[in-house]
């Protein structure tokens, strides 16, 4: 049976955010990004030799338009014992999310016709500046590290993506735009910042992919 | 010095958009009476637009002329031709013109008056101690500036005293940057600092708070990790003592108290972002404040200020089961963060450290609170995420004022409940 969780519990707020991290990747965009805005409500069920099960209500909202918000449920189940397992999410959306397909077309015209591989670092700054023109580089990434962060999280782990390290354009043949990027994980829990790297595909028509990534080592 | 009169009139003149690319002044000294002649006669000479800074006046003084760049080639051969010695005193009077209103304007910038001081910004260690000295230099009755110690490398450990007089008045203890990449925190201390004392006088909760108690600041708790956020590494959190037998510095200062020191909540690696330190109060950091707290010996709350999650969280975060004050606590963090939300809407969570976030153990109100300073609470400031530690500085002034309702009821609440 599934008992209320307070809504101000650890627990309760790391099953939210896993969930929120891997319905942005499921539904986000460089012109698209999705955020927490709040937990409605939390319920947690210890499912014999299978692991613990969170029901969560949560509203989201789009970062770009913070008045764009969404209704959502999710089941999060994070199995037990095996640590090589990526949790188990489900989630409903209550209504539609903002139409990108302009914002995603400009984007993906504008790189594909970039003379010279798009290179940046530091997004954000020190400062949490974004060049505008930078800020769907950035979501781009927010998106792919839901990815990352559902493939890795535990009950013990919250992970939110801190910085961007550097991004790399590659050019392909083909019609995917691709990204290399090191990016800064920050795991609320250990206080770590987990350096790792992701290869990221997106199509406008295809959703993002992140075909590559791997954990790097920490500087000492 | 006469120069500088000169440079007024000349950039005076450049205000008019007078240019002096390439002129120079030359130091001429006339032998004799003959020369000065000559030299007046260069001086009449309307083409050549030679400007007397000093008058030619008797043999041996030198005189000093501005020659426009265009004239200098005629001027030279003049003077040489007639065995006047010159040397050239100012190669390119624009040059030192631009010079000299660079340094105007930089000492505009740091002119000492906290009114210019850019609270929509994040600041390096040293514009944020030469602004306590103006702070204190601005409110000389009220605030003082005391040294509690000093970091693992040397800086000065300085706390801001808010006092209206008294001997040993009951206190308020503020802590900002103990972690020090939680740049919001150091950033909206400095904004609160000089809150409290435009507020002392205007504000009745703050006059009634400051006529009966003192508040200690510490904006920089952390100056070493402060300073290497800003030459190197961004995201650095802990201090930068070097650790016996590893390649990894530094403490968590907020596993370093002594308070369930050890356990499961903190770690034994010094390579890791929540390493415990060696023993308790290790670091000097957290030594020095230790110190002042059992030295005062009337410290009546500890509020210290961290990011990021937007929480506000009382003890304990050793062990999970409630404080002994846990409903007085619980209450007024309800109240406290609903006054904060009511300015822009910023939802905070509230309730215990182990369990609103983790457990932890050595932090500093666990601390605080197992040696009788009953009202001690740890903020986690915006945001939850999307920018995390790197929050855009247009954040700061926002940040800092959703958050000043909130310390205050706190304050007042300590106020009104003495024990």
């Amino acid at each position: 049976a599934a008992m209320e969780v307070p809504l101000s519990h650890g627990l309760a707020s790391r099953a939210a955010a896993l969930a929120t991290g891997y319905l942005c990747y499921r539904r986000g965009s460089p012109g698209r990004g999705l955020a927490l805005r709040s937990l409605r409500r939390a319920r947690r069920e210890d499912i014999d030799d299978v692991g613990h099960k969170y029901y969560l209500e949560l509203e989201l909202e789009d970062v770009l338009d913070k008045d764009n918000t969404v209704n959502c449920t999710a089941e999060v189940l994070y199995h037990l014992g095996n640590k090589n397992t990526a949790p188990n999410v489900q989630f409903t959306l209550e209504g539609e999310l903002k139409n990108t397909d302009e914002a995603d077309n400009i984007f993906y015209n504008r790189i594909k016709s970039l003379e010279k591989e798009l290179v940046a670092e530091n997004i954000p700054d020190s400062h949490g500046n974004v060049p505008p023109e930078m800020e769907p580089i950035r979501l781009l990434a927010w998106v792919a590290s839901g990815y990352v962060i559902w493939q890795n999280s535990t009950e013990n782990t919250k992970f939110q993506l801190a910085q961007i390290k550097y991004v790399k354009q590659v050019k392909r043949s083909d019609e995917y735009l691709e990204f290399d990027y090191m990016i800064l994980l920050h795991d609320m829990v250990s206080q770590e910042i987990i350096p790792w790297q992701m290869t990221v595909l997106w199509h406008p028509q295809h959703g993002v992919q992140v075909t590559q990534d791997s954990r790097q080592p920490k500087h000492a | 010095m006469k120069i500088l009169l000169v440079f007024a009139a000349l950039v005076a003149a450049a205000g008019n958009q007078q240019l002096f690319v390439g002129d120079q002044v030359l130091r001429i000294t006339a032998r004799d009476e003959e020369q000065i002649a000559l030299l007046r006669v260069l001086g009449q000479q309307a083409e050549l637009q030679v400007d007397f800074w000093c008058d030619p006046t008797s043999p041996g003084h030198p005189s000093d002329l501005r020659v426009p760049f265009p004239s200098l080639p005629a001027v030279k051969i003049f003077l040489e031709s007639h065995s006047i010695s010159y040397s050239v005193m100012i190669e390119d009077v624009q040059e030192l013109l631009d010079e000299e209103k660079k340094n105007m304007t930089k000492s505009r910038r740091t002119e000492r008056s906290t009114s210019t001081f850019d609270f929509a910004s994040y600041h390096t260690i040293e514009e944020i101690y030469d602004w306590m000295d103006v702070l204190v230099d601005d409110h000389p009755n009220l605030i003082s500036k005391i040294q509690i110690g000093q970091s693992y490398e040397n800086r000065p450990l300085y706390v801001l005293k808010f006092s209206t007089g008294g001997s040993n008045r009951p206190a308020i203890w503020l802590d900002t940057g103990i972690h020090s990449r939680e740049w919001i925190t150091q950033a909206t201390g400095v904004w609160t600092a000089n809150k409290i004392a435009e507020e002392y006088g205007q504000d009745p909760s703050v006059t009634a708070i400051l006529d009966s108690m003192d508040i200690f600041f510490e904006i920089v708790t952390n100056p070493d990790g402060f300073a290497f956020t800003h030459s190197s590494n961004r995201l650095w959190r802990k201090t930068r003592s070097i650790n016996a037998g590893s390649d990894c510095i530094g403490v968590d200062p907020n596993r370093n108290w002594d308070a369930g020191f050890g356990g499961s909540g903190s770690s034994s690696d010094p390579c890791s972002e929540t390493y415990r330190g060696p023993y308790a109060h290790s670091e000097s950091e957290v030594k020095a404040i230790v110190d002042f707290i059992r030295g005062h010996g009337n410290v009546k709350s500890v509020i210290s200020i961290h990011s990021y999650s937007q929480m506000l969280l009382f003890p304990y975060g050793y062990k999970r089961g409630p404080a002994a004050h846990h409903q007085e606590l619980n209450e007024l963090a309800k109240k406290a963060v609903s006054d904060l939300a009511a300015m822009y809407g910023t939802k905070y969570t509230y309730g215990s450290i182990a369990d609103t976030i983790y457990l932890a153990d050595g932090t500093t109100i666990d601390w605080t609170y197992d040696n009788g300073v009953k009202y001690s609470f740890t903020f986690e400031l915006r945001d939850t995420g999307r920018y995390g530690f790197l929050l855009p500085s247009t954040q700061i002034i926002p940040t800092a004022t959703e958050t000043w309702p909130a310390l205050l009821d706190i304050m007042v609440h300590v106020l009104e409940n003495p024990y």
